[in-house]
Protein backbone atom coordinates (compact mmCIF):
# COMPACT_ATOMS: atom_id res chain seq x y z
CA UNK A 1 0.00 0.00 0.00
CA UNK A 2 1.52 3.50 -0.96
CA UNK A 3 1.90 6.02 1.60
CA UNK A 4 1.11 8.67 -0.99
CA UNK A 5 -1.88 8.24 -3.02
CA UNK A 6 -3.17 11.14 -4.35
CA UNK A 7 -6.50 12.66 -2.29
CA UNK A 8 -6.50 9.47 0.15
CA UNK A 9 -8.16 9.98 3.50
CA UNK A 10 -5.70 9.52 6.61
CA UNK A 11 -8.09 7.73 9.77
CA UNK A 12 -8.64 10.26 12.59
CA UNK A 13 -5.95 8.95 14.97
CA UNK A 14 -2.79 9.20 12.57
CA UNK A 15 -4.19 12.75 11.61
CA UNK A 16 -3.91 13.37 15.47
CA UNK A 17 -0.31 11.66 15.65
CA UNK A 18 1.21 13.58 12.20
CA UNK A 19 0.17 17.15 13.43
CA UNK A 20 1.27 16.89 16.71
CA UNK A 21 4.38 15.33 15.47
CA UNK A 22 4.87 18.38 13.75
CA UNK A 23 5.03 20.59 17.29
CA UNK A 24 7.42 17.88 18.73
CA UNK A 25 9.37 18.50 15.85
CA UNK A 26 9.11 22.30 16.21
CA UNK A 27 9.77 22.48 19.64
CA UNK A 28 12.69 20.19 19.42
CA UNK A 29 14.80 22.24 16.56
CA UNK A 30 13.61 25.57 18.36
CA UNK A 31 15.42 23.70 21.80
CA UNK A 32 18.44 22.22 19.59
CA UNK A 33 19.42 25.82 18.65
CA UNK A 34 18.73 27.85 21.48
CA UNK A 35 20.26 25.28 24.18
CA UNK A 36 23.14 24.34 21.81
CA UNK A 37 23.98 28.06 22.12
CA UNK A 38 24.01 28.42 18.30
CA UNK A 39 21.76 31.35 18.76
CA UNK A 40 22.41 33.46 21.44
CA UNK A 41 19.48 34.04 23.87
CA UNK A 42 19.28 37.88 23.19
CA UNK A 43 18.02 37.14 19.87
CA UNK A 44 16.15 34.12 20.95
CA UNK A 45 14.98 32.44 24.37
CA UNK A 46 15.54 28.47 25.05
CA UNK A 47 11.55 26.64 25.07
CA UNK A 48 12.27 26.46 29.42
CA UNK A 49 12.99 29.91 29.95
CA UNK A 50 10.35 30.59 27.48
CA UNK A 51 8.12 28.83 29.69
CA UNK A 52 9.63 29.99 33.19
CA UNK A 53 9.43 33.58 32.19
CA UNK A 54 5.69 32.70 30.87
CA UNK A 55 4.68 30.90 34.61
CA UNK A 56 6.11 34.44 36.45
CA UNK A 57 3.82 36.61 33.70
CA UNK A 58 0.93 34.97 35.25
CA UNK A 59 2.19 35.25 38.66
CA UNK A 60 3.55 38.40 39.51
CA UNK A 61 2.24 40.46 36.15
CA UNK A 62 -1.24 39.10 35.91
CA UNK A 63 -0.91 38.43 32.38
CA UNK A 64 -4.28 36.42 32.46
CA UNK A 65 -5.87 39.76 32.84
CA UNK A 66 -4.02 41.30 29.29
CA UNK A 67 -4.89 37.98 27.70
CA UNK A 68 -8.70 38.47 28.90
CA UNK A 69 -8.73 42.42 27.58
CA UNK A 70 -6.87 40.72 24.38
CA UNK A 71 -9.96 38.13 24.06
CA UNK A 72 -12.50 40.91 25.23
CA UNK A 73 -11.38 43.24 22.12
CA UNK A 74 -10.96 40.75 19.42
CA UNK A 75 -14.39 39.19 20.22
CA UNK A 76 -16.43 42.69 20.42
CA UNK A 77 -14.61 44.23 17.80
CA UNK A 78 -15.20 41.16 15.70
CA UNK A 79 -18.99 40.39 16.19
CA UNK A 80 -19.47 44.03 16.05
CA UNK A 81 -18.45 43.51 12.66
CA UNK A 82 -20.47 40.48 12.05
CA UNK A 83 -23.52 41.72 13.16
CA UNK A 84 -23.50 44.85 10.78
CA UNK A 85 -21.76 42.77 7.82
CA UNK A 86 -23.60 39.69 8.05
CA UNK A 87 -26.98 41.17 7.04
CA UNK A 88 -25.10 43.73 4.28
CA UNK A 89 -23.32 40.98 2.60
CA UNK A 90 -26.95 38.72 2.35
CA UNK A 91 -28.98 41.99 0.76
CA UNK A 92 -25.66 42.30 -1.30
CA UNK A 93 -25.89 38.66 -2.43
CA UNK A 94 -29.89 38.46 -2.57
CA UNK A 95 -30.64 41.95 -4.27
CA UNK A 96 -28.26 42.56 -7.67
CA UNK A 97 -29.12 46.62 -6.88
CA UNK A 98 -27.82 46.31 -3.75
CA UNK A 99 -24.87 44.70 -4.94
CA UNK A 100 -24.37 47.43 -7.58
CA UNK A 101 -24.48 50.43 -5.22
CA UNK A 102 -22.38 48.74 -2.26
CA UNK A 103 -19.93 46.85 -4.05
CA UNK A 104 -17.26 49.21 -5.68
CA UNK A 105 -16.63 51.18 -2.59
CA UNK A 106 -16.70 47.80 -0.36
CA UNK A 107 -14.01 46.29 -2.58
CA UNK A 108 -12.30 49.84 -2.26
CA UNK A 109 -12.66 49.92 1.42
CA UNK A 110 -11.42 46.19 1.82
CA UNK A 111 -7.69 47.31 0.57
CA UNK A 112 -7.35 50.25 3.26
CA UNK A 113 -4.71 48.60 5.42
CA UNK A 114 -7.02 48.20 9.02
CA UNK A 115 -3.35 49.29 10.57
CA UNK A 116 -2.99 52.48 8.73
CA UNK A 117 -6.13 53.70 10.24
CA UNK A 118 -4.37 53.66 13.92
CA UNK A 119 -2.96 57.34 13.95
CA UNK A 120 -6.72 58.40 12.72
CA UNK A 121 -8.46 56.53 15.53
CA UNK A 122 -6.49 57.85 17.84
CA UNK A 123 -6.73 60.77 16.81
CA UNK A 124 -10.79 60.38 16.92
CA UNK A 125 -11.21 57.88 19.74
CA UNK A 126 -8.11 58.41 21.77
CA UNK A 127 -6.35 55.18 23.29
CA UNK A 128 -9.47 53.61 24.52
CA UNK A 129 -11.08 50.99 23.71
CA UNK A 130 -12.97 52.20 21.53
CA UNK A 131 -9.77 52.89 19.13
CA UNK A 132 -9.08 49.19 19.84
CA UNK A 133 -12.43 47.77 18.41
CA UNK A 134 -12.58 50.04 16.08
CA UNK A 135 -9.50 48.70 14.39
CA UNK A 136 -10.31 45.50 14.57
CA UNK A 137 -14.23 46.43 12.95
CA UNK A 138 -12.32 48.38 10.18
CA UNK A 139 -10.20 45.53 9.34
CA UNK A 140 -13.13 42.37 9.34
CA UNK A 141 -16.18 44.12 8.34
CA UNK A 142 -15.44 44.81 4.62
CA UNK A 143 -14.37 41.03 4.37
CA UNK A 144 -17.01 39.79 5.94
CA UNK A 145 -19.37 41.81 3.38
CA UNK A 146 -17.49 40.87 0.47
CA UNK A 147 -17.39 37.25 1.35
CA UNK A 148 -20.64 36.88 2.40
CA UNK A 149 -22.08 38.35 -0.65
CA UNK A 150 -20.02 36.10 -3.28
CA UNK A 151 -21.58 32.82 -0.95
CA UNK A 152 -25.00 34.26 -1.47
CA UNK A 153 -24.81 34.76 -4.59
CA UNK A 154 -23.59 31.59 -5.50
CA UNK A 155 -26.80 29.85 -4.57
CA UNK A 156 -27.67 26.77 -6.49
CA UNK A 157 -30.18 28.51 -9.08
CA UNK A 158 -31.82 25.49 -9.27
CA UNK A 159 -32.98 25.58 -5.46
CA UNK A 160 -34.16 28.70 -5.71
CA UNK A 161 -36.06 27.99 -8.88
CA UNK A 162 -38.12 24.89 -7.03
CA UNK A 163 -38.77 27.22 -4.35
CA UNK A 164 -40.44 29.42 -6.46
CA UNK A 165 -42.59 26.20 -8.00
CA UNK A 166 -43.37 25.31 -4.47
CA UNK A 167 -45.18 28.73 -4.05
CA UNK A 168 -42.16 30.72 -2.45
CA UNK A 169 -41.88 34.37 -2.57
CA UNK A 170 -38.99 36.90 -2.43
CA UNK A 171 -38.85 37.11 1.33
CA UNK A 172 -39.51 33.30 1.47
CA UNK A 173 -36.57 32.47 -1.00
CA UNK A 174 -34.14 35.05 1.06
CA UNK A 175 -34.96 33.62 4.52
CA UNK A 176 -35.87 29.76 3.68
CA UNK A 177 -33.27 29.03 0.76
CA UNK A 178 -30.44 31.46 0.48
CA UNK A 179 -30.11 31.80 4.16
CA UNK A 180 -29.71 28.34 5.24
CA UNK A 181 -27.91 27.57 2.28
CA UNK A 182 -25.58 29.50 2.79
CA UNK A 183 -25.55 29.81 6.45
CA UNK A 184 -22.28 26.63 6.65
CA UNK A 185 -19.55 29.08 4.42
CA UNK A 186 -20.99 32.39 5.84
CA UNK A 187 -19.91 30.28 9.18
CA UNK A 188 -16.31 28.89 7.69
CA UNK A 189 -15.70 32.39 6.93
CA UNK A 190 -16.48 34.34 10.08
CA UNK A 191 -14.20 31.54 11.31
CA UNK A 192 -11.51 32.95 8.90
CA UNK A 193 -12.24 36.23 9.20
CA UNK A 194 -11.94 35.75 13.27
CA UNK A 195 -8.15 34.54 12.52
CA UNK A 196 -7.04 37.12 10.99
CA UNK A 197 -8.83 39.53 13.64
CA UNK A 198 -5.99 38.27 15.74
CA UNK A 199 -3.06 40.01 13.45
CA UNK A 200 -5.11 43.41 13.79
CA UNK A 201 -5.53 43.43 17.92
CA UNK A 202 -1.94 42.68 18.03
CA UNK A 203 -0.86 46.03 15.87
CA UNK A 204 -4.15 47.77 17.84
CA UNK A 205 -2.29 47.18 21.14
CA UNK A 206 1.20 47.34 20.22
CA UNK A 207 0.56 51.41 19.72
CA UNK A 208 -0.92 53.79 22.64
CA UNK A 209 -1.53 50.87 24.71
CA UNK A 210 -1.42 49.98 28.54
CA UNK A 211 -2.94 46.57 28.41
CA UNK A 212 -3.19 43.64 26.17
CA UNK A 213 -0.95 40.58 25.11
CA UNK A 214 0.39 43.20 22.54
CA UNK A 215 1.48 45.64 24.77
CA UNK A 216 2.99 42.91 27.07
CA UNK A 217 4.95 42.06 23.92
CA UNK A 218 5.90 45.77 23.41
CA UNK A 219 7.40 46.02 27.21
CA UNK A 220 9.36 42.93 26.79
CA UNK A 221 11.24 44.47 23.78
CA UNK A 222 12.44 47.34 25.47
CA UNK A 223 13.67 44.71 28.27
CA UNK A 224 14.86 42.70 25.78
CA UNK A 225 13.12 39.76 26.98
CA UNK A 226 12.57 37.39 24.34
CA UNK A 227 11.25 35.23 26.55
CA UNK A 228 8.29 37.02 27.26
CA UNK A 229 7.63 37.93 24.00
CA UNK A 230 7.89 34.45 22.31
CA UNK A 231 5.71 33.60 25.43
CA UNK A 232 2.90 36.43 24.20
CA UNK A 233 3.41 35.15 20.57
CA UNK A 234 2.76 31.18 21.75
CA UNK A 235 0.06 32.46 23.56
CA UNK A 236 -1.75 34.11 20.67
CA UNK A 237 -1.53 31.15 18.76
CA UNK A 238 -2.85 28.69 21.11
CA UNK A 239 -5.90 30.84 22.02
CA UNK A 240 -6.43 31.48 18.01
CA UNK A 241 -5.97 27.59 17.26
CA UNK A 242 -8.82 26.97 20.03
CA UNK A 243 -10.78 28.78 19.07
CA UNK A 244 -10.73 27.95 15.38
CA UNK A 245 -11.38 23.98 17.01
CA UNK A 246 -14.51 25.62 19.11
CA UNK A 247 -15.57 27.65 15.77
CA UNK A 248 -15.31 24.25 13.77
CA UNK A 249 -16.85 21.99 16.17
CA UNK A 250 -19.46 24.52 16.62
CA UNK A 251 -20.33 24.53 12.62
CA UNK A 252 -20.56 20.62 12.38
CA UNK A 253 -22.75 20.48 15.30
CA UNK A 254 -25.01 22.99 13.63
CA UNK A 255 -24.88 22.36 10.07
CA UNK A 256 -25.08 18.32 10.18
CA UNK A 257 -26.30 18.35 6.38
CA UNK A 258 -22.91 20.04 5.26
CA UNK A 259 -20.24 18.19 6.52
CA UNK B 1 -61.70 21.80 -14.31
CA UNK B 2 -58.38 23.46 -15.55
CA UNK B 3 -57.06 23.50 -18.65
CA UNK B 4 -54.01 24.88 -19.98
CA UNK B 5 -53.54 26.29 -23.03
CA UNK B 6 -49.85 27.26 -24.79
CA UNK B 7 -50.88 29.84 -27.57
CA UNK B 8 -48.15 30.66 -30.51
CA UNK B 9 -45.26 30.59 -27.44
CA UNK B 10 -41.93 30.93 -29.13
CA UNK B 11 -38.60 31.55 -27.44
CA UNK B 12 -35.38 33.30 -28.89
CA UNK B 13 -32.48 33.25 -26.91
CA UNK B 14 -29.90 36.36 -27.07
CA UNK B 15 -26.84 35.33 -28.98
CA UNK B 16 -23.36 35.15 -26.99
CA UNK B 17 -20.79 36.91 -27.35
CA UNK B 18 -22.34 39.23 -30.00
CA UNK B 19 -23.12 35.97 -32.05
CA UNK B 20 -26.35 35.39 -34.03
CA UNK B 21 -29.58 34.78 -31.38
CA UNK B 22 -30.79 31.08 -31.11
CA UNK B 23 -34.06 30.57 -31.51
CA UNK B 24 -34.80 27.68 -29.42
CA UNK B 25 -38.64 26.78 -30.39
CA UNK B 26 -40.93 27.79 -32.67
CA UNK B 27 -44.34 29.47 -31.86
CA UNK B 28 -46.07 26.20 -30.27
CA UNK B 29 -49.59 25.78 -30.14
CA UNK B 30 -50.47 23.13 -27.00
CA UNK B 31 -54.31 22.48 -25.42
CA UNK B 32 -53.88 20.23 -22.74
CA UNK B 33 -57.29 19.14 -21.13
CA UNK B 34 -57.61 18.28 -17.41
CA UNK B 35 -56.79 15.19 -16.05
CA UNK B 36 -54.33 14.86 -19.08
CA UNK B 37 -51.02 12.90 -19.03
CA UNK B 38 -49.13 14.23 -21.95
CA UNK B 39 -45.42 13.56 -22.96
CA UNK B 40 -43.29 15.86 -24.72
CA UNK B 41 -40.71 13.78 -26.57
CA UNK B 42 -37.77 15.32 -28.52
CA UNK B 43 -34.12 15.48 -29.02
CA UNK B 44 -31.78 16.95 -26.85
CA UNK B 45 -31.67 20.73 -27.55
CA UNK B 46 -35.19 20.63 -29.30
CA UNK B 47 -36.39 22.99 -26.61
CA UNK B 48 -38.61 21.04 -24.93
CA UNK B 49 -37.19 22.20 -21.56
CA UNK B 50 -37.53 25.46 -22.72
CA UNK B 51 -41.48 25.19 -22.96
CA UNK B 52 -41.97 23.61 -20.22
CA UNK B 53 -39.84 25.89 -18.19
CA UNK B 54 -42.11 28.30 -20.01
CA UNK B 55 -45.44 27.08 -19.20
CA UNK B 56 -43.61 27.21 -15.13
CA UNK B 57 -43.10 30.84 -15.64
CA UNK B 58 -39.31 30.17 -14.87
CA UNK B 59 -38.74 31.19 -18.37
CA UNK B 60 -40.90 34.08 -20.43
CA UNK B 61 -41.92 33.15 -24.19
CA UNK B 62 -40.09 36.03 -26.85
CA UNK B 63 -43.91 35.93 -28.38
CA UNK B 64 -47.12 33.78 -27.40
CA UNK B 65 -48.35 32.82 -24.02
CA UNK B 66 -49.66 30.59 -21.46
CA UNK B 67 -53.20 30.15 -19.97
CA UNK B 68 -53.69 28.29 -17.16
CA UNK B 69 -57.67 28.34 -16.88
CA UNK B 70 -57.93 31.47 -18.94
CA UNK B 71 -55.18 33.03 -16.60
CA UNK B 72 -52.36 34.22 -18.36
CA UNK B 73 -48.87 32.79 -16.89
CA UNK B 74 -46.26 35.13 -15.75
CA UNK B 75 -44.27 33.65 -12.94
CA UNK B 76 -43.86 30.63 -11.27
CA UNK B 77 -46.47 29.45 -8.78
CA UNK B 78 -47.40 26.74 -6.34
CA UNK B 79 -51.02 25.86 -8.82
CA UNK B 80 -47.78 24.21 -11.27
CA UNK B 81 -45.60 21.83 -9.11
CA UNK B 82 -42.46 21.20 -11.17
CA UNK B 83 -39.74 18.29 -10.68
CA UNK B 84 -36.59 18.99 -12.56
CA UNK B 85 -33.52 16.49 -13.96
CA UNK B 86 -31.03 17.57 -11.33
CA UNK B 87 -31.35 16.75 -7.76
CA UNK B 88 -33.11 19.77 -6.11
CA UNK B 89 -34.15 19.34 -2.63
CA UNK B 90 -33.14 21.53 -0.17
CA UNK B 91 -29.88 20.24 1.62
CA UNK B 92 -30.56 21.68 4.86
CA UNK B 93 -33.80 20.34 5.20
CA UNK B 94 -34.77 16.60 5.89
CA UNK B 95 -36.99 14.36 3.93
CA UNK B 96 -39.80 15.37 5.69
CA UNK B 97 -38.99 18.84 5.89
CA UNK B 98 -39.03 19.14 1.99
CA UNK B 99 -41.88 17.69 1.60
CA UNK B 100 -43.36 19.92 4.00
CA UNK B 101 -41.59 23.07 2.04
CA UNK B 102 -44.43 24.33 0.19
CA UNK B 103 -46.72 23.94 2.71
CA UNK B 104 -44.88 26.03 5.11
CA UNK B 105 -45.15 28.62 2.59
CA UNK B 106 -49.01 28.55 2.58
CA UNK B 107 -48.25 28.49 6.64
CA UNK B 108 -50.09 25.53 6.92
CA UNK B 109 -51.02 24.19 10.46
CA UNK B 110 -48.19 21.91 11.73
CA UNK B 111 -50.47 19.09 12.14
CA UNK B 112 -51.90 19.36 8.88
CA UNK B 113 -48.51 19.91 7.24
CA UNK B 114 -47.48 16.56 9.04
CA UNK B 115 -51.12 14.68 8.09
CA UNK B 116 -50.27 15.13 4.32
CA UNK B 117 -46.53 14.65 4.72
CA UNK B 118 -46.96 11.24 6.17
CA UNK B 119 -49.75 10.51 3.28
CA UNK B 120 -47.23 11.48 0.36
CA UNK B 121 -44.22 9.66 2.34
CA UNK B 122 -46.52 6.70 2.57
CA UNK B 123 -47.56 7.25 -1.25
CA UNK B 124 -43.92 7.49 -2.62
CA UNK B 125 -42.40 4.82 -0.65
CA UNK B 126 -40.61 6.83 1.53
CA UNK B 127 -41.23 5.84 5.20
CA UNK B 128 -38.56 5.24 7.81
CA UNK B 129 -36.37 7.97 5.27
CA UNK B 130 -38.29 10.99 6.91
CA UNK B 131 -35.20 12.03 8.96
CA UNK B 132 -32.40 11.37 6.21
CA UNK B 133 -30.88 14.14 4.76
CA UNK B 134 -30.51 14.83 0.58
CA UNK B 135 -27.11 13.24 0.44
CA UNK B 136 -27.59 10.19 2.06
CA UNK B 137 -30.36 9.29 -0.20
CA UNK B 138 -30.02 7.39 -3.72
CA UNK B 139 -30.91 9.32 -6.76
CA UNK B 140 -33.84 7.56 -7.12
CA UNK B 141 -34.98 8.24 -3.22
CA UNK B 142 -33.90 12.13 -3.88
CA UNK B 143 -36.60 12.26 -7.10
CA UNK B 144 -39.32 10.16 -5.17
CA UNK B 145 -39.02 12.99 -2.39
CA UNK B 146 -38.64 15.89 -4.95
CA UNK B 147 -42.12 13.94 -6.75
CA UNK B 148 -43.82 13.99 -2.78
CA UNK B 149 -43.01 17.72 -1.94
CA UNK B 150 -44.55 18.70 -5.65
CA UNK B 151 -47.52 16.79 -4.85
CA UNK B 152 -47.93 17.56 -1.30
CA UNK B 153 -48.78 21.33 -2.39
CA UNK B 154 -51.95 20.15 -4.34
CA UNK B 155 -50.81 21.52 -7.33
CA UNK B 156 -53.66 21.95 -10.67
CA UNK B 157 -50.67 20.72 -12.56
CA UNK B 158 -47.50 18.70 -12.40
CA UNK B 159 -44.82 19.31 -14.76
CA UNK B 160 -42.16 16.74 -15.21
CA UNK B 161 -38.29 18.11 -16.49
CA UNK B 162 -36.73 14.35 -17.33
CA UNK B 163 -37.56 13.38 -13.69
CA UNK B 164 -35.62 9.85 -13.99
CA UNK B 165 -33.16 11.30 -16.53
CA UNK B 166 -30.32 10.55 -14.21
CA UNK B 167 -31.20 7.27 -12.98
CA UNK B 168 -30.22 3.63 -13.67
CA UNK B 169 -32.44 1.79 -15.78
CA UNK B 170 -34.25 -0.28 -13.61
CA UNK B 171 -34.81 2.68 -10.91
CA UNK B 172 -36.32 4.02 -13.68
CA UNK B 173 -38.32 1.54 -14.35
CA UNK B 174 -39.65 1.54 -11.11
CA UNK B 175 -40.53 5.41 -11.00
CA UNK B 176 -42.48 5.27 -14.38
CA UNK B 177 -44.52 2.60 -12.46
CA UNK B 178 -44.71 4.68 -9.10
CA UNK B 179 -45.95 7.94 -10.91
CA UNK B 180 -48.06 6.13 -13.54
CA UNK B 181 -49.77 4.64 -10.18
CA UNK B 182 -49.84 7.69 -8.84
CA UNK B 183 -51.65 9.39 -11.20
CA UNK B 184 -53.89 6.57 -11.62
CA UNK B 185 -54.97 7.17 -8.53
CA UNK B 186 -56.01 10.80 -8.62
CA UNK B 187 -55.76 11.84 -12.21
CA UNK B 188 -53.56 15.01 -12.12
CA UNK B 189 -52.91 16.64 -14.98
CA UNK B 190 -49.08 15.86 -16.07
CA UNK B 191 -47.10 17.72 -18.66
CA UNK B 192 -43.72 14.87 -18.58
CA UNK B 193 -40.92 15.56 -20.65
CA UNK B 194 -38.42 13.04 -22.16
CA UNK B 195 -36.08 11.81 -24.67
CA UNK B 196 -36.78 8.21 -23.95
CA UNK B 197 -39.43 6.54 -26.39
CA UNK B 198 -40.90 3.65 -24.03
CA UNK B 199 -41.18 6.59 -21.01
CA UNK B 200 -42.67 8.71 -23.71
CA UNK B 201 -45.08 5.79 -24.68
CA UNK B 202 -45.46 4.23 -21.61
CA UNK B 203 -46.53 7.26 -18.92
CA UNK B 204 -48.60 8.86 -21.50
CA UNK B 205 -52.13 9.44 -22.62
CA UNK B 206 -50.55 11.97 -25.41
CA UNK B 207 -47.25 12.02 -26.89
CA UNK B 208 -46.39 14.99 -28.09
CA UNK B 209 -42.97 15.13 -30.72
CA UNK B 210 -40.97 17.64 -31.05
CA UNK B 211 -38.86 18.49 -33.67
CA UNK B 212 -35.17 19.28 -34.03
CA UNK B 213 -34.10 22.56 -32.95
CA UNK B 214 -36.15 25.24 -33.30
CA UNK B 215 -38.39 22.71 -31.95
CA UNK B 216 -42.13 23.02 -32.37
CA UNK B 217 -44.52 19.87 -31.96
CA UNK B 218 -44.90 17.98 -35.26
CA UNK B 219 -47.00 15.30 -34.33
CA UNK B 220 -49.73 14.46 -31.34
CA UNK B 221 -50.10 10.94 -31.07
CA UNK B 222 -52.76 9.48 -28.81
CA UNK B 223 -51.54 6.47 -26.90
CA UNK B 224 -54.30 4.41 -26.85
CA UNK B 225 -53.21 1.84 -23.88
CA UNK B 226 -55.79 0.41 -20.93
CA UNK B 227 -55.37 1.71 -17.78
CA UNK B 228 -53.55 0.36 -15.07
CA UNK B 229 -50.52 -0.23 -16.87
CA UNK B 230 -48.48 -2.54 -15.55
CA UNK B 231 -44.63 -3.13 -16.78
CA UNK B 232 -45.23 -6.00 -18.85
CA UNK B 233 -47.45 -3.71 -20.91
CA UNK B 234 -44.07 -2.41 -22.69
CA UNK B 235 -43.60 -5.93 -24.68
CA UNK B 236 -47.23 -5.89 -25.74
CA UNK B 237 -47.52 -5.41 -30.13
CA UNK B 238 -49.51 -2.65 -28.99
CA UNK B 239 -46.65 -0.99 -27.55
CA UNK B 240 -43.98 -1.82 -30.19
CA UNK B 241 -46.39 -0.15 -32.81
CA UNK B 242 -46.39 3.20 -31.32
CA UNK B 243 -42.25 2.45 -30.70
CA UNK B 244 -42.08 1.87 -34.65
CA UNK B 245 -44.15 4.54 -35.31
CA UNK B 246 -42.46 7.52 -33.08
CA UNK B 247 -39.06 5.81 -33.87
CA UNK B 248 -39.33 6.63 -36.96
CA UNK B 249 -40.83 10.18 -36.06
CA UNK B 250 -38.27 11.02 -33.73
CA UNK B 251 -34.89 9.45 -35.81
CA UNK B 252 -35.67 11.93 -39.03
CA UNK B 253 -35.62 14.90 -35.89
CA UNK B 254 -32.43 13.53 -34.52
CA UNK B 255 -30.82 13.04 -37.68
CA UNK B 256 -31.72 16.72 -38.64
CA UNK B 257 -30.42 18.09 -34.58
CA UNK B 258 -26.89 15.79 -35.41
CA UNK B 259 -26.07 17.36 -39.16
CA UNK B 260 -27.01 20.82 -37.30
CA UNK B 261 -24.62 19.96 -34.91
CA UNK B 262 -22.47 19.07 -37.21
Amino acid sequence: MPLFEPLKPVSPRSRLVLGASFFALFFLAWAGFTLSGIIPPLFLADPLTTLKTGVTLFTEFNFLRDIGITVWRVVGGFVAAALIAVPLGVAMGAFKPVEAFLEPFVSFCRYLPASAFIPLLILWAGVGEAQKLSVIFIGSVFQIILMVAVIVGATRRDLVEAAYTLGADGGGIVKRVLLPGAAPQIAETLRLVLGWAWTYVIVAELVGSSSGIGHMIMDSQRLLDTGQMIFGILCIGVIGLVSDLLFKWLNQRMYPWAF
Amino acid sequence: MSKLLIEGVSRVFPGVGGGAPTQALQPTDLTVEDNDFITILGPSGCGKSTLLRIVAGLDRPTTGRVLLDGQPVSRPGPDRGMVFQSYTLFPWLTVRENICFGLREKALPEARQKEIADYFIAQTGLAGFERHYPKMLSGGMQQRTALARALANDPKMLLLDEPFGALDNQTRALMQELLLGIWEADRKTVIFVTHDIDEAIFMANRVAVMSARPGRIKAIVEVDLPHPRHYTMKTTPEFSRYKAQLTEEIRAESIKAAQMEG
